[in-house]
């Protein structure tokens, strides 16, 4: 077995150091907390997001009308029209309906991929990082590849190529961000690699696997976490895009990226049909955005205490 | 010159694994791959033309060598739903696509450097944090949505410009319409890279402007401007080329979903109507396009960072 007084760093056996340990430890859990509540913004930005995916959620509870429902009596619907309070599109759907119902689809699209590359790209770049050498070559010369083109137009080429669909977007938007992710596992990883505690561990004994696990990630997880957060802003605008170009859910489900483009046809008519789905995509991302920020700045220790 | 060289040989793997991310695409396609190059009417004696002569029935590296010698000499194949050769089809549709994708670039540029510049000398003052926050707004937003609103402001209820297209049916053709044609659709593709550029050059010049040297110079009582060119700007402008270069990507994926919103005549638009159409060998064709063009634009960034800061020649 590997000593499990190596552990500092990850947090397990600090109490065996002696009692202030302690108390250095959970002041400066308490000084993360303040930094990150300090940060009005993000703060602001968390609630936010905490309300919009509830709302999605919850959308059959709160929703006025079905999203599909369709009234003909009521087409092109201005907003503040009574019983439409956003107002309806050209077949007289209610939009804030779609917009809860479509909230579903929008946030999966962006959050998932951002979780799933997350999670391949730590496995991949810690495995580089870590064993070095022809592993490494293989795996970074493969990612390489994906760097070479334009994030969108390989997500575009991918689920375009495929059968259109929430799965087909899902797997687009999840291989352009894996590199990303690797990246930046490997940059870390060989950061902590040559520490003496995972040296310790190694003359202990410790096989590569159990190394990576217990010592690498811990340490690797924090700043993937920071990055996917930041990341997910802009994977809500690029899983709208997709949806946008009619790679994504197909009609009549409701998807942010797909309203903007079913208001398209009728922008001089009713451009509150377009504006609206659009609005929130911006709102979204723009709160993802303050949120990694916010995120990135309690974990820096440069700002922590400030 | 042995730089450039030296980056061009070391372009060839990767060139080759694009090449074969893309001949990979055809077997992400539902069904059989020979359908799907020729299109559902196809008749079952064309499809086994097809077969044999792609080799589709062999193993897969065998497939893929025969695609690329085909698309070494430009071959690939028909356009399922034109029937035209796709090298002929693609090939105008680049020059479009790089009109826009420059005239956005200079756009993003411009913007960027001059709005980074004022911010980073008056920095925490109100044009700073007003600079800022529209940087953040115009970041976050999604580009083909701004395209949307613009045209509803600029063309729709202003009538200052056009709503879409790259020329007038009824106009001369002249570089004036083709101006005025490509104003919105710039502005869209250039808003978001802008944005970026913006933060970044100015978070580089403040921290230059902070630097020892830059206090001395200020001490000494060098010229403002010349203590900007010599000492600040020159000391950022490594790093904000590099951002600039990375802008490329997001400025030609930005700016396919922009001629789909603005009905430009570029890859982009190209694109999509090969993938409502499903036409297959056309979307290898463009995306092979638009990867080698990125992957060229690159070097070229490279290229001139290393004319910026010598050290980089070396390694």
């Amino acid at each position: 077995m590997v000593a499990d007084n190596f552990t500092s760093r990850t947090g397990q056996k600090i109490e065996e150091a002696g009692p202030g340990a302690q108390d250095l430890r959970s002041s400066r859990r308490f000084w993360r907390i303040k930094s990150f509540a300090r940060n009005r913004s993000a703060a602001i930005a968390a609630a936010f997001l905490a309300i919009v995916i509830l709302a999605a959620v919850f959308a059959p509870l709160i929703s006025p009308h079905g999203p599909d429902e369709a009234d003909n009596l009521a087409r092109y619907a201005a907003i503040g029209t009574k019983g439409y309070i956003l107002g309806t599109d050209q077949q007289g759907r209610d939009l804030l309906a779609r917009l809860l119902y479509g909230g579903r689809v929008s946030l999966l699209v962006g959050v998932v991929p951002t979780v799933l590359a997350g999670a391949i790209g730590l496995g991949l770049g810690m495995i580089a990082g870590f064993l070095r050498g022809i592993v490494d070559q293989v795996i970074m010369r493969c990612l390489d590849i994906v760097f070479a083109f334009p994030m969108v137009l390989l997500a575009i080429a991918i689920a375009g190529a495929m059968r259109p669909g929430v799965l087909t977007e899902i797997i687009a938007i999840t291989i352009i961000l894996i590199p990303y992710f690797a990246r930046l596992a490997r940059t870390e990883t060989q950061s902590i690699a040559p520490m003496p505690f995972v040296e310790a561990a190694r003359a202990a004994g410790g096989s590569s696997g159990v190394i990576m696990a217990r010592y690498i990630l811990p340490n690797v997880f924090g700043p993937i976490v920071v990055y996917a957060t930041t990341l997910m802003g802009l994977m809500i605008v690029v899983g709208s895009g997709l949806s946008f170009l009619g790679l994504g859910v197909q009609p009549p489900t409701a998807d942010w990226g797909a309203m903007v483009a079913e208001g398209r046809v009728i922008l001089r008519r009713a451009p509150h049909v377009t504006v609206l789905p659009g609005l929130v995509i911006l709102a979204v991302s723009l709160a993802f955005n303050f949120l990694g920020d916010g995120i990135r700045d309690a974990l820096d220790p440069r700002t922590i205490g400030r | 010159m042995a730089f450039i060289a030296r980056r061009l040989v070391g372009v060839v793997p990767v060139i080759l694994g694009v090449s074969i991310v893309i001949f990979l695409l055809i077997q992400l396609a539902p069904g059989d791959t020979a359908t799907a190059l020729l299109g559902p009417q196809a008749t079952e004696a064309s499809k086994e033309e097809l077969r044999r002569a792609l080799g589709l029935d062999k193993a897969l590296p065998i497939q893929y060598g025969v695609w690329l010698g085909h698309a070494l000499t430009g071959d690939f194949g028909r356009s399922i739903a034109t029937q035209i050769p796709v090298f002929d089809l693609v090939l105008p549709r680049l020059v479009n696509t790089l009109i826009l994708t420059f005239a956005s670039l200079l756009l993003a540029v411009i913007i960027g450097y001059a709005i980074g510049l004022f911010a980073a000398l008056r920095s925490n003052s109100i044009f700073d944090r007003l600079a800022m926050s529209v940087a953040l707004l115009a970041g976050s937003a999604p580009p083909f949505w701004l395209g949307l609103v613009l045209v509803l402001l600029f063309a729709i209820h202003l009538r200052w410009l056009p709503v879409s297209g790259m020329q007038d049916l009824a106009g001369d053709g002249g570089f004036v319409d083709l101006l005025l044609h490509l104003i919105l659709p710039a502005i869209t593709t250039a808003l978001g890279p802008a944005a970026i550029i913006t933060r970044i050059v100015r978070s580089s010049l403040v921290e230059a402007l902070q630097r020892p040297h830059v206090r001395v110079a200020r001490a000494k009582g060098l010229p403002r401007a010349e203590l900007l060119q010599r000492h600040v700007i020159l000391n950022a402008l490594p790093s904000i080329v590099t951002i600039t270069g990375l802008q490329l990507g997001y400025l030609l994926g930005g700016a396919l979903l922009t001629e789909v919103v603005f009905a430009w005549p570029g890859l982009g638009s190209l694109l999509y109507d090969s993938i409502n159409a499903r036409d297959l060998p056309v979307i290898q064709a463009t995306t092979l396009l638009i990867a080698l063009a990125f992957v060229l634009a690159n070097i070229i960034v490279d290229v001139i960072n290393a004319g910026l800061d010598p050290r980089l020649r070396e390694a």
